[in-house]
């Protein structure tokens, strides 16, 4: 394994040292010079080189039976019997991976009674559901998780596995996935299938968003993925749609665990969850007080949203972490972020920079939130937020 | 009690930005900084041995310059830091650094803890430390947002979810991932500075660790691979608005008002 620059094709066009993220190529006597210290071996340059004058060799190894692998599995994540808005989401991206590669659906349903759940699952796009239902899965542990989907795996053999980029889906499958020896790509926010060999294509936001990577399985199964919430649109549920249910059994040693429940306790101020919002109000220190708090949570009511929060607002203690957007916080993706007395430091950018409308208000028009708003306002957060309240209300009203 | 630490030395993307002209990443001045949530995963080590004693080490997997992001965390109250640091590394995805890591802490083999940042600020993946517990077979707890109780066998935590926390126990020897809630990471003492320019830190290659499969490691170890990197394009330049916030309001309900009936 290793990177080799072939001398005698390289032109000096720099284009690689350009297109390197790790900043391991230079220029010297006119020719491209790779630190192989710095070197990550990407591939970003190989990609680059018009003169095919970078070369990475590697030796790997290989899944056994790797053609027996097929289909797509879903995971359901269900929490208290209720299935979880990203599962929907990945039913309809799934039924459009299955349509180009001409195979199934399935969805995979864990938990203790919640076996009639699998029809809404048909219902949302799965094909099949395979259910394990018993009393000690009932609520999400790691260890009992990860040993009831390794055998399922090793059974069933499914091609793409995919799972919600969610708190149990990040801890869970990120054990499965060392468990099958296979490769897994973190939140991803584009999945295609390639047309020539029908590898799964996973594109992925890396160093805070500023490059996107295209990451691929070609030797490995499942190709597994976490997916970011509300990237992607829901399933429609189509009553109609029929399906097969597969109950499966498993034996007690797979359901032993070392880390126990003690309890679940739910925040009353938590509980409209960011990372599943549509619409999220934001505030920043220019909220001044945690008081002022309360007229975001009216517009945010009025629209229907949540409320959100830059790092100097929680390090304020005005709101719970627990609503911080950024790099030490959430990543959120919102059909409509509202940043209120918000800067927009490149640590709060990283964290909400691919919703789809971005609305800024902020009295300073040199703040950098505005260079990535959709629609920026230049006033008082005190004046613009409640008109933006009434204004809401009447308009929504009619 | 002996803890282990993970971190990672990452480019502090907050420097990062895109040259507009040829839509390539701007890296020069671009300081390497130890992973945000590492802090946090410092610094509470760093509580748990003074509180029960023993010793925190911490570990990471780099090139050679990844020894000052050790020398840190020395300087932040760790007792001893280990660069596990070989070109044959170079490449790894999540399974090939878990791999490597839990290599190093095999042969560190006297721990009863291990704790990390709930992810990297440069990859995100948040699959590193779930991957180091596997592959040393330890249980784990992700999110951790406080730890309520420690004894010689089990250890008590409040893992944070979407909906709230969790309270889950788990056994001991035991990894977590940690959030920002967990704690506020102390500065540099001067003592920890003095001590962490003498630190002799420890540096394992291939033939140091307990490597029984070469073939694991780097890019050859990696399932994943890297098709293609590019820029997301930039957002298309918005409408600025000044003046009378009314009529602001007003604009902004035209806009909004069809996508949210």
């Amino acid at each position: 394994m290793s990177i080799t620059l072939h001398e005698e094709k390289c032109t000096g066009c720099t284009l690689c040292l350009n297109v390197c993220p790790f900043a391991a190529i230079t220029m010297k006597d006119k020719k491209a010079v790779i630190d192989q210290d710095k070197c990550n071996l990407c591939g970003a340059c190989v990609d680059a080189c018009k003169f095919n004058g970078i070369e990475i060799q590697r030796s790997t190894s290989r899944t056994p039976h790797l053609e027996d692998y097929k289909g797509i599995w879903v995971f359901a994540e269900q929490k208290r019997g209720v299935i979880q808005p990203v599962v929907f989401e990945l039913l309809a991206k799934g039924r459009e991976l299955a349509g180009k590669l001409d195979t199934e659906v399935t969805a995979i349903l864990i938990g203790h009674n919640v076996k009639e759940k699998c029809q809404e699952l048909i219902h949302r796009g799965a094909d099949r559901v395979i259910v394990v239902d018993h009393a000690k899965l009932e609520h999400f542990l790691d260890e009992p998780y990860t040993k009831v989907l390794v055998q399922l795996v090793r059974k069933h053999r499914p091609a793409i596995f995919l799972c919600g980029a969610t708190v149990m889906g990040r801890s869970l499958v990120s054990r499965v996935a060392v468990k099958l020896h296979t490769g897994l790509t973190a939140d991803c926010t584009g999945l295609d299938i390639d047309p020539d060999e029908g590898f799964l294509l996973q594109t992925r936001p890396a160093f805070g968003g500023n490059i996107m990577a295209t990451i691929l399985s070609k030797n490995h199964r499942p190709q597994m993925a976490t997916v970011r919430h509300k990237v992607f649109p829901e399933a429609e549920a189509d009553p109609s749609r029929t399906g097969e249910v597969i109950e499966e059994t498993v034996s007690p040693n797979l359901l032993t665990s070392r880390t126990k429940l003690l309890d679940l306790v739910e925040e009353v101020s938590a509980t409209v969850n960011i990372a599943e919002a549509d619409i999220i109000v934001s505030g920043g220190r220019g909220m001044k007080d945690p008081e002022n708090f309360s007229i975001l949570e009216e517009l945010a009511q009025v629209l229907g949203g949540s409320v959100g929060a830059s790092r100097a607002a929680v390090d304020s203690d005005w709101i719970p972490y627990s609503h911080q957007v950024g790099q030490t916080g959430k990543t959120v993706c919102p059909k409509i972020y509202i940043a209120c007395g918000i800067s927009g430091q490149i640590q709060h950018l990283v964290g909400m920079q691919s919703s789809d409308i971005i609305i800024a208000i902020n009295k300073d028009a040199s703040a950098p939130i505005f260079d990535v708003a959709t629609f920026g306002i230049v006033g008082d957060v005190f004046e613009v937020v409640p008109m933006l309240t009434r204004k809401f209300k009447e308009a929504l009203r009619k | 009690m002996n803890i282990i630490v993970c971190i990672k030395q990452v480019p502090d993307t907050t420097q990062v930005k895109i040259d507009p002209e040829t839509n390539t990443l701007i890296r020069e001045g671009v300081e390497s900084i130890i992973n945000p949530f590492d802090t946090y995963a410092i610094e509470e080590a760093v509580r748990l041995k003074e509180r029960f004693g023993g010793k925190a080490t911490a570990v990471t997997m780099g090139p050679p310059q990844a020894e000052a992001a050790l020398r840190e965390a020395i300087a932040l109250g760790c007792d001893d830091g280990i660069l596990v640091s070989d070109r044959a590394f170079a490449g790894s995805d999540t399974l090939a650094t878990g791999y490597t890591l839990a290599s190093a802490i095999k042969r560190i083999a006297d721990y009863d803890l291990i704790i990390c940042g709930k992810q990297a600020s440069d990859g995100d993946t948040a699959q590193v430390g779930p991957g180091i517990a596997t592959q040393l077979d330890i249980p784990q707890i992700t999110y951790v947002k406080k730890i309520e109780k420690v004894d010689e066998k089990t250890m008590v935590c409040e893992r944070m979810t979407e909906e709230g926390f969790e309270i889950i126990q788990s056994s001991l020897p035991c990894l977590i991932t940690v959030v920002k809630e967990i704690n506020e990471p102390r500065l540099p003492s001067l003592k920890g500075k003095m001590r962490s320019k003498k630190a002799e830190i420890t540096s394992w290659t291939v033939p140091e660790l307990d490597i029984d499969d070469e073939a694991q490691l780097g890019l050859n170890g990696s399932p994943t691979w890297v098709s293609k990197i590019f820029t997301p394009p930039p957002r298309p330049k918005g409408e600025m608005f000044e003046g009378d916030p009314e009529e602001a309001a007003n604009k902004l309900v035209d806009l909004l008002k069809d996508r949210l009936s």
